[in-house]
Parts: structure tokens; sequence; C-alpha cells
């Protein structure tokens, strides 16, 4: 029971990390129509900035800065960079951010080196905060599930109660109409990349420490994120939440998981012939979870090509 | 003249469906602008918004507005309704009518002006629009967008696969609308409606404008009839 709790809160934080990436880049696509390949690269970003900046000046300091520079870094690019590639349309869009992904990957290790940097939890929250199944559960992650709801409720309230919000969620189906309503919608996208950006970025500084900063944190988590964005139906908010919270549960469950994959089976009441493939069903189900996000997505997207919330096909 | 096109061309990719199209609307007037589908009337006005590749004069009270996006066309007080009315599914009825306001100082036409217009819009104000009706969703589109309060209104095919009944209410608003001294360019198929609420009347065929002239005048030239609108 312990170990189900564990896992759930577990869940939920690296859920709502997730959902804190995948939200950005499905309002990027869903108002742009394009899929911010580097959108992961800004969530690396912010990790390292955070590194940089909290040795300097500390790291509340870093959760305040890091956002907004890193969301500074995304509104010029989208307004000197995408925006004259837009004219092109989307394919050049997307080539535009699978370079920028490129470049955002040299240019780190090149000032950050190729080896993790040392970025460590604030020592005011480093300490175990209670003891669950064994385990002594870090204050941290509480302090990291507190700041994802805290975002998570600053964007419903932005989306839903303010004029920019309603412009923002119109644009998602109709941009050319808003536009042609007379609002600006260049500068509504310049704003959205610029937002997303900085909410990448502070996933980045909150996530950094907890686990990794190391150049390859972009790649590893990047194509996670893109599953989520095209599950849940690219361009849905709420699509973006299901999936996020789904994934990160799911992994989560797999990881803590020690049990070989035909004994589970066997448990869900699959009957496998275990005298066939031995091998495959000795696997334990933890060796399989990073496999998990993935196999999801290809049976969302064969069962439902909308994804879970879309309403639009990948 | 409140809107005068000068050799508009326009093209979708590498195609061109405008051709040198030439055309003015004065203040107060309503203007019909019709033709078979795919001669480049929905086109016209998507070309005026901004809306698509395209090239030549287009002066809207004197202002070159050839060149603009299109929410800088429609703040210098141009609305636009298109064929597809583009409605918000996921936003309620009200918060579609609200965008169609404009930043800045308010306009002359409210929501209660929306209200009154179409009383089943304040009805359905919470619901979800994707939930109304075709014909409340055509209501809906061009109140949304005289909700900017435009001085020229561009409204293309309102009444398309609509009931009668529908219709006859898109009638009315548009002679309500015009009433209130706002000017209209009327992209429509229903040669009735357009002879009947009209002033002048283009008809359009392959990109270019095929004759030009009055309701009378249209009704009396049973050619031009024949050769560019009968199916």
């Amino acid at each position: 029971m312990e170990q189900l709790g564990l896992i759930l809160l577990n869940g939920l934080v690296y859920g709502l990390l997730l959902f804190m990436l995948s939200v950005g880049l499905t309002l990027i696509f869903g108002m742009m129509g394009v899929l911010n390949l580097a959108h992961a690269s800004f969530y690396m970003l912010g990790a390292f900035l955070a590194f940089t900046i909290s040795i300097r000046l500390g790291f509340w300091a870093a959760l305040i800065i890091v956002p907004v520079l890193v969301g500074l870094i995304g509104a010029v690019v989208e307004r000197y960079g995408l925006r004259t590639v837009h004219k092109h349309g989307h394919l050049a869009e997307l080539l535009f951010t699978f370079g920028l992904a490129f470049i955002i990957g040299e240019v780190v290790p090149l000032i950050w080196g190729r080896t993790p940097v040392p970025y460590r939890v604030p020592a005011a929250l480093d300490f175990p905060l209670f003891s669950i199944a064994g385990n002594a559960y870090p204050a941290y992650r509480l302090f990291m599930m507190a700041v994802a709801i805290a975002m998570f409720l600053v964007l419903y309230l932005a989306l839903a109660r303010t004029r920019l919000g309603l412009v923002v969620r119109a644009a998602l189906t109709h941009p050319d109409m808003v536009g042609m309503l007379g609002h600006d919608v260049p500068k509504v996208f310049t704003l959205v990349f610029g937002a997303g950006c900085a909410l990448a970025g502070l996933a980045g500084v909150i996530a950094g420490n907890a686990f990794t900063t190391e150049p390859g944190m972009a790649r590893s988590l990047g194509a996670i994120v893109f599953a989520i964005v095209v599950m849940g139906g690219l361009g849905s908010i709420w699509g973006a939440l299901v999936a996020s919270l789904l994934i990160g549960f799911v992994q989560t469950a797999s990881i803590s998981l020690d049990m070989p994959l035909g004994t589970a089976l066997m448990h869900l009441g699959i009957p496998v012939n275990t005298a066939m493939l031995t091998d495959l069903w000795q696997i334990t189900i933890a060796r399989v979870a990073p496999v998990v996000p993935y196999v999801l997505l290809i049976l969302v997207l064969a069962l439902r090509p909308r994804g879970l919330m879309g309403t639009r096909s990948a | 003249m409140m809107l005068s096109v000068q050799g508009l061309q326009a093209w979708y990719g590498k195609s061109q469906v405008l051709r040198g199209v030439n055309l003015q609307v004065a203040r107060g007037e309503i203007v019909a602008l019709l033709g078979r589908n795919g001669a480049g009337r929905s086109t016209m006005l998507k070309a005026i918004m901004g809306g698509v590749a395209r090239d030549g004069r287009i002066q809207f009270d004197g202002t070159e507005i050839g060149r603009l996006a299109p929410h800088q066309v429609a703040r210098l007080g141009l609305g636009y309704v298109p064929e597809d009315r583009s409605i918000f599914p996921d936003l309620t009825t009200a918060q579609n009518l609200i965008l169609g306001e404009k930043p800045g100082p308010g306009g002359k036409f409210g929501l209660d002006d929306a209200y009154a217009l179409f009383p089943r819009l304040r009805e359905r104000a919470d619901a979800p629009a994707g939930a109304l009706s075709g014909g409340e969703q055509q209501m809906l589109a061009m109140c949304r967008t005289l909700m900017g309060s435009p001085a020229l209104l561009m409204v293309d095919e309102p009444t398309e696969g609509l009931a009668p009944m529908m219709v006859q209410k898109v009638r009315e608003l548009l002679v309500a609308v015009a009433a209130r001294g706002v000017t209209i360019l009327l992209v429509e198929q229903k040669l009735d409606i357009a002879l009947a609420i009209s002033q002048r009347l283009y008809v359009m065929g392959h990109g270019e404008i095929v004759f030009e002239g009055t309701p009378a005048s249209l009704a009396g030239n049973a050619q031009v009839r024949r050769e560019w609108l009968e199916v």
C-alpha cells in the first residue's frame, strides 16, 4: 500500500514536470502549426543557467531569473528567427527548430563542458520530509510539486480569465480569423513562444538538480515530451495534462516494478506461453520502462489518431 | 470612394486566382459580388483583408492597405465574415463576441446590440459556440465581426446551407446593419437576395469582373445571367 502511495506521489511530481514542458509545446503547435523540436533544449538551457546563477546569486534568485531569461531568449528566437522563416511554410519552420536544437545542444557543452555539472538541491530543502515504503521522501520533491501546481493554476487563470488567454485559445483553432478580427497574431505568437520557453526553463530550474544536469538531458526528455503532446492531441491543453500524468504514473510505476514481464502479464490475466521466447518473459518491467511511453503513443495513435483530447489528426 | 480596388491580383501558391480586378464601394452602399463557385469572389474578400498573397492597389478611406497585415486592415475599420464562419468552437458564444472587440477605445456596437439583433445569442451566451446550429453560428460570426464596429462589413455567402427561415433572418440582419450606417460588400450565391437588397452589383468570372451595374440592369440582362451566373 505504501509502495502504491510512493508511486502515486512520484508519478504526480514527474507527470506535472512533464506537463510543464508539454503545455508550452502543445500551445505553440496549436497556434503556429509547428512542432518546436528545440523545446526540450530550452529546458536544458534552464537547468544550466540555473546552475550558474545559483552559484552567484543562490537558488531562489535563479528560480525567478532563469524562466524570465529563457522566456526572453525564446521570444527573441521567435521574433527574429521563426517569424522570418514563417513565410516559407511549416517545413522551413520545422527545420529551423531542428537546427536550433542542434545549436543549443552544441553551445551548452561548449560553455559548461561535456560532463554533468554539480547543480545541487538548495540546502534549505535538502532533507527527508517523511518516510514512505522504507524510503526517505525528499522535501525537495514536494517543493517541485508545489511549484508545478502553482504554475498550473497561474496558467489556467491566464487562459480562462484574461482577454489575452481568450485570444490564445481562439488562435488554437482559427489563427487567421483572430487576426482578421484585429488582434496582432504575430505578437501573440511571440508571447506564447516566449511563455512556453519560460515554462520549459522553469522545469529546467526545478528538475535539473533533482535529476542530472548534463548535455544529454534535452534529448532524453525531448522525445517523451513529443510523445505526450501527440498522445494528448496536438494543441489540446487538457490532453497534454492527461497524457503527462498518465506517462508520469505509468513510467514511475514500471520503473519501480521489479517483476518479470511474463509474471506481470499473467497477473493481468493475459496468458503467455513462457516456453516460447523464454528470455523475453524474463525481462523485468523496470527495464522495459523507457519504451512504455512510445508503446502508449503508438496505441493511442492506432486507436484514436486525433490523440486523447485533440480535434485534429496528427 | 470608401473602398477602391485597382488591378488586384491574388494567388494560392502558384495558381493565380484574381487577374486584375477593379472594384469600388461608396460609403453607405450595399454592393453585391456575384459569380459561380471558383470565380474568385471569396479570394477577393480575403485579398482585401490581406489573407492571401496579393498585388495591386487597395485604398480604404484614402489609405493604401495593399501591404498591411490582416489585423492592421481590420483596425482601420474593415470587418470580414468568412464563408466557413470560423467560429471558435471551444469558447462560449459570449467569449466569441468579446473577441470581436478591437483593442483600444470601445466602439459603437456592443454585446447588447448583438443580443438585440439576434436574441437567441443571449439565450446561448454561455454555451460552447461549437454547439450552436449552423444558422446560429452564422449570426454569431456576423455579430462577432460587428463587435469591432467596422465601417465596411464584408460578408462571404452568409446564407449558404441555411434553412429558409434563417436565410430570412440573415437578410434582415444585413438590412438592419446597413440602416445603422455600415457599408456592406456581400458575396452571395442567391440572386434574389442580391437583387433585393443591393444598390449595385458586380459579377465575377475566371478571376475578373465581367459585369458591373444596378440590380435592374442585371435583371434585364439575360445574357450575363446565363453566361456567368446560372448553373
